[in-house]
């Protein structure tokens, strides 16, 4: 670890201190609006976080910070409870462009036109943004507590509806309970190795400190620590919040806890159990992998195969999408399976993609029950006749959900596949790519219902107003961009990558 | 730097798709200029990419990479060897000229729809950009490209278009089927892809490499199946047919054109040229399996056809019995089955846009594709008579006619690959299994003349209940010129050869040389294997 505090230090911080001035200004600045300018607060928001992302990517690119020459060591700052590399700079990316889209998109929304939801939602990103960078279990816990209670009250913000109060009382329940049991693994792990830091853990495992008998003790800190993370990415069998969370949920906030949570989850994920913090794994291959290896790779193929099947039957346009963002993480999980730089970085670039594709399905969603009220799937019947533009987004979205080029999500799936097959795991990847077929069956469902199927109000335009076509279309824009160069972006996070691994 | 071809081919539908989308709604009708616009220089420059490899052709004998012409290269993502490369060799230039008149056919057929055309267009631009890609692409990764985005509009163009009663049912079930086999060819392809022998150098999707190794054998015997099966589902191979008939039916006419005419090939070219000539040691040891399914393609094929009384379901059927004369003659393993198959895509990408306009002209005006309710529409449509029977003379296989050029090769090459041994493979006297398909499958060829008579008995000639139909309006002139230029075709390949088959040669031979090449390494594994357990029985005796 670092010891000697440099201006890095605080330049790591950089994405940390811009969110809480942000914050600040958001709750300032709602004292002097008319209630006719409400909305302001939204496009105060994004721009605020646009500056934020301009910045840390400005630092990146012409100061090199983080550079990916530092030794591990020089990387831990802030007392080894951060780790300022490359992977903390892709997921905050991601978090600030999740933040942006979703203000672009929400703005509109009257219900949401209050400097609390944008405060919270400003709360939650910087729990994530800490989140992708955290490498000591206690950051870790402080982090995901961090994101996850303005999480619970987002999800509760609608407060006449009784589904949004169920939303915020069920995804706080689950989210104690599982949180608490992940605290429970990490404290055991503690208690075997007397260390905090993941990678000091690590280093441990790799030198063999540690006494023989001590495994069972480690694989059950292992199982408990996967409960936590995976409640965050929603994945079976820890799923059970979802459907009704994302339903309930403001839709604003469905988007936006679909992919950005999602993500910092998968942070954590990739970080801690890459790190070799649970056991060696420089050497790794499927017969001699940990424990925890099974279990992730069970839960990996159980989550692919119930998100999909189950997201077939459902007629809320939501819930559908609920079930299909599960099946979205297992996919996710075939990158972290394989445990290879590849594979995290697939999995990485499979999440970039995502946020801009799922917040492009839900940006969709979002103005059409602005106008109708409701989020059922017959919503969608005529789009293509009411508004060419939003059906064009939509169809493109989902696409991207389905892998069908040119799209990015093509190009994501591609990569995992790639990387499990040269893990050796090409078992897994056509279990994958068989289940994606059940996938494409209710996607093109959605293709049909707006293309196909008439309604009785094709004759009322949906109003789109300028800030959510921005939104739309630049996420769009990358989905179909990374659909067609992906070599770059996936370069970027594939070389970033390299850093969850020790040595 | 040359002028890129190819890339304008492929790429050119594409730009149309984004020029139509961007029309404003009100202006929907002058995306069908845009279209023809697309298609006349998608022909034009598909025309001269022919008749300059046609005046170019390579010296035989040489390297698949040798017979590229047109090439281009740029990186795409080149830390994972996946790099844009074009080119085409005989056949493939052959099917892009295909392409572009089936494609050009289809623009003209669909002139008059009303149904937001900009969509159509749109759509349809985008399938003919994702085939000509196929076609065009040297590189593994970049054909799985380009095929997916040809699957795509197909399953919106079938929903939205298509025949009301059945679209929706047919439009998942074919995409489903498409992309399912297409997928696990794609898993078959990352696995070549990281087994590719290259002696250190950094693994590629590049076609001209992979045309070269010599992939392990066991690795060619698990994966050959996966990697050429996938792709064939989309050639209608027998036990997976099953999508193409109800396919064809819920289409609107330009597409089942396409449908038939164009994308049914792309299964055929990408089974052989990532199945066959990557893979031929799998191939010498699959294919003796493999013929007995595409014996059952054409004799099943043609005898449902039989049955059934909607025209577009016959002309579904008998599609699916002439593709598997294709892969039957793949399965020939000799240059007489290529050179079959290669002339039979063509011919039959030809005939059955022919046939599915004529069926689109008759049901537009009538209604109905009941060949019962129809009769005596040589009356009211004389202009359709002619090419149907064309068209039906071809499908028969009738001399002077591109049929004829393409099936006679076909069985010639099954009766002459009995030279093959095969002894060790299914333990059992090739010599007379082949000859029995050769003979089984012309079998087909009767069966087909029977349907084609009877449809074109029933559908134009008999009485004309003229107060039947109150729409008859006469052909368009773009109707009719479509129909002479098709049937013009058909006698042009079948008088002169010359035009065609000297192309599909030169495309062929590489992969017949490879699979040469192969059968001897078989036949020396065999001998290897025989005696070995010759040495094992004796020495279990002693």
């Amino acid at each position: 670890m670092s010891p000697n505090f440099n201006l890095t230090w605080v330049a790591a911080l950089t994405a940390e201190i811009g969110l809480v001035i942000l914050l600040v200004i958001v709750l300032a600045y709602d004292r002097f609006l008319k209630p006719e300018n409400r909305r302001r607060v939204g496009l105060l928001t994004a721009w605020g976080s646009f500056i934020i992302l301009l910045a840390v990517l400005g630092l990146w690119f012409f100061f090199d910070l983080p550079s990916a020459q530092v030794s591990l060591s020089e990387s831990l700052i802030w007392g080894g409870m951060l780790r300022f590399d490359n992977v903390y700079l892709v997921f905050t990316v991601m978090f600030l462009a999740a933040l942006i889209i979703t203000s672009l998109v929400a703005m509109d929304v009257p219900r949401l036109q209050r400097s609390e939801f944008y405060a919270l939602l400003i709360t939650a990103t910087l729990g994530f943004v800490l989140m992708g960078g955290a490498a000591d279990l206690i950051m870790v816990y402080v982090a995901l507590e961090t994101a996850s209670i303005s999480s619970y009250v987002l999800a509760g913000f609608n407060t006449e509806s009784k589904r949004s109060s169920e939303a915020g009382m069920k995804y706080f329940i689950y989210g104690a309970f599982a949180t608490g049991i992940m605290l429970y693994g990490m404290s055991l792990l503690y208690g075997v190795t007397g260390q905090t830091n993941i990678y000091v853990i690590g280093q441990m495992f790799a030198r063999g400190d540690l006494i023989l008998g001590v495994q069972p003790i480690i694989l059950l800190a292992a199982a408990m620590t996967i409960v936590g993370f995976g409640f965050k990415v929603a994945s079976v069998p820890f799923h059970f919040w979802t459907p009704d969370v994302y339903q309930g949920s403001p839709t604003p906030f469905t988007a936006f806890v679909s992919t950005a949570s999602k993500a910092a989850g998968f942070a954590v994920f990739l970080r801690v159990f890459q790190s070799g913090a649970f056991g060696d794994i420089s050497s790794f291959s499927p017969t001699t992998a940990p424990g925890w290896w099974a279990m992730l790779v069970a839960m990996c193929i159980i989550t692919m195969a119930l998100g999909n099947f189950v997201a077939i039957f459902q007629t809320n346009i939501k819930r559908m999408l609920a079930y299909s963002s599960i099946a979205q993480a297992g996919y996710v999980l075939i990158g972290l399976v394989a445990l290879s730089q590849d594979g995290s970085g697939a999995a990485m670039f499979y999440l970039l993609i995502y946020i801009f594709t799922n917040i492009a399905a839900f940006g969709v969603i979002i103005l059409v029950s602005n106008k109708t009220g409701s989020d059922e799937m017959k919503d969608l019947y005529g789009l293509n006749r009411r508004a060419p533009v939003l059906a064009l987004v939509m169809m493109f979205a989902v696409l991207s959900l389905s892998g069908i080029p040119p799209t990015a999500g093509f190009f994501g799936k591609f990569f995992l596949f790639r990387a499990a097959i040269e893990a050796g795991l090409w078992w897994l990847a056509l279990i994958g790519i068989l289940l994606a077929f059940v996938a494409l069956y209710y996607y093109l469902g959605i293709v049909k219902y707006m293309y196909l199927y008439r309604s009785d109000e094709e004759e009322v335009a949906i109003p789109v107003s300028r800030a959510a076509k921005i939104g739309l279309v630049v996420s769009i824009f990358f989905v179909l961009y990374l659909g067609v160069f992906a070599g770059p972006a996936f370069e970027w996070t594939r070389q970033a990558a390299a850093a969850f691994f020790p040595g | 730097m040359e002028f890129p071809f190819l890339s304008l081919i492929a790429l050119s539908p594409l730009l149309a798709t984004v020029f139509i989308l961007m029309l404003p709604k009100e202006r929907g009708e002058n995306a069908r200029m845009i279209g023809l616009a697309a298609m006349v220089l998608n022909l034009l420059l598909a025309l001269y990419v022919y008749v300059f490899y046609h005046q170019n052709l390579p010296e035989p004998g040489v390297p698949w990479a040798a017979t590229l012409r047109f090439l281009e290269e740029y990186t795409w993502i080149p830390s994972i060897g996946i790099n844009y490369i074009v080119g085409v060799d005989g056949l493939s230039a052959t099917l892009v000229l295909l392409t572009a008149i089936v494609g050009l056919g289809g623009v003209l057929i669909s002139w008059s729809i009303d149904d937001r055309p900009r969509e159509f267009y749109a759509f349809f631009m985008l399938l003919v950009a994702g085939v000509q890609g196929v076609f065009v692409a040297v590189d593994a990764f970049l054909l799985f490209f380009f095929y997916e985005l040809a699957v795509l509009p197909m399953y919106v163009m079938i929903v939205i278009w298509g025949w009301k009663e059945r679209r929706e049912y047919a439009a998942m079930k074919l995409t489903l089927y498409l992309l399912i086999g297409s997928f696990i060819s794609f898993i078959a392809l990352i696995v070549l892809y990281f087994q590719l022998p290259n002696q250190g150098l950094p693994l590629t999707f590049d076609l001209r490499i992979w045309a070269e190794a010599n992939f392990p054998f066991n690795v060619q015997m698990i994966w050959f199946m996966p990697l050429f099966l996938g792709f064939a589902v989309l050639a209608g191979i027998w036990p997976l047919h099953n999508w193409s008939p109800d396919g064809h039916v819920a289409a609107p006419t330009a597409v089942s054109m396409i449908h038939a005419g164009v994308l049914m090939k792309l299964g055929a070219y990408a089974s052989m040229r990532v199945g066959i000539q990557v893979l031929p040691e799998g191939t010498v040891y699959w294919m003796p399996f493999i013929i007995l399914l595409t014996l059952v393609n054409v004799l099943y094929g043609s005898l449902v056809a039989m049955r059934q009384r909607d025209m577009k379901y016959l002309i579904g059927y008998s599609s699916v019995s002439h593709m598997g004369l294709v892969t039957m003659g793949f399965a020939a393993m000799n240059l007489n089955g290529f050179l079959g198959a290669g002339i039979q895509m063509v011919s039959h990408g030809i005939m059955t846009a022919l046939f599915f306009s004529v069926v689109g002209m008759i049901y537009d005006r009538t209604h109905t594709r009941n060949m019962d309710d129809l009769s005596g529409m040589r009356k009211a449509l004389p202009w359709l008579v002619i090419p149907f029977i064309i068209g039906g003379l071809v499908s028969m296989g009738m001399p002077g006619l591109s049929g004829f050029i393409a099936e006679f090769p076909i069985f010639m090459g099954v009766w002459q690959g009995t030279s093959i041994d095969l002894n060790a493979v299914f333990s059992l006297n090739p010599a007379s299994y082949y000859n029995w398909i050769a003979i089984l499958s012309v079998l087909g060829i009767i069966i087909t003349a029977a349907y084609i008579l009877r449809a074109v008995g029933k559908v134009f000639f008999g009485d004309y209940a003229g107060d039947k139909w109150h729409d008859m309006r006469p052909l368009l002139a773009i109707d009719k010129m479509t129909l002479i230029g098709f049937s013009a075709l058909l006698i042009l390949i079948g008088v002169l050869p010359v035009v065609i088959a000297p192309m599909v040669e030169s495309g062929v031979m590489p992969v017949v040389e490879r699979l040469e090449n192969a059968q001897q390494a078989v036949t020396v594994m065999n001998s290897v294997q025989t005696a070995a357990v010759d040495l094992f029985q004796w020495l279990g005796g002693a």
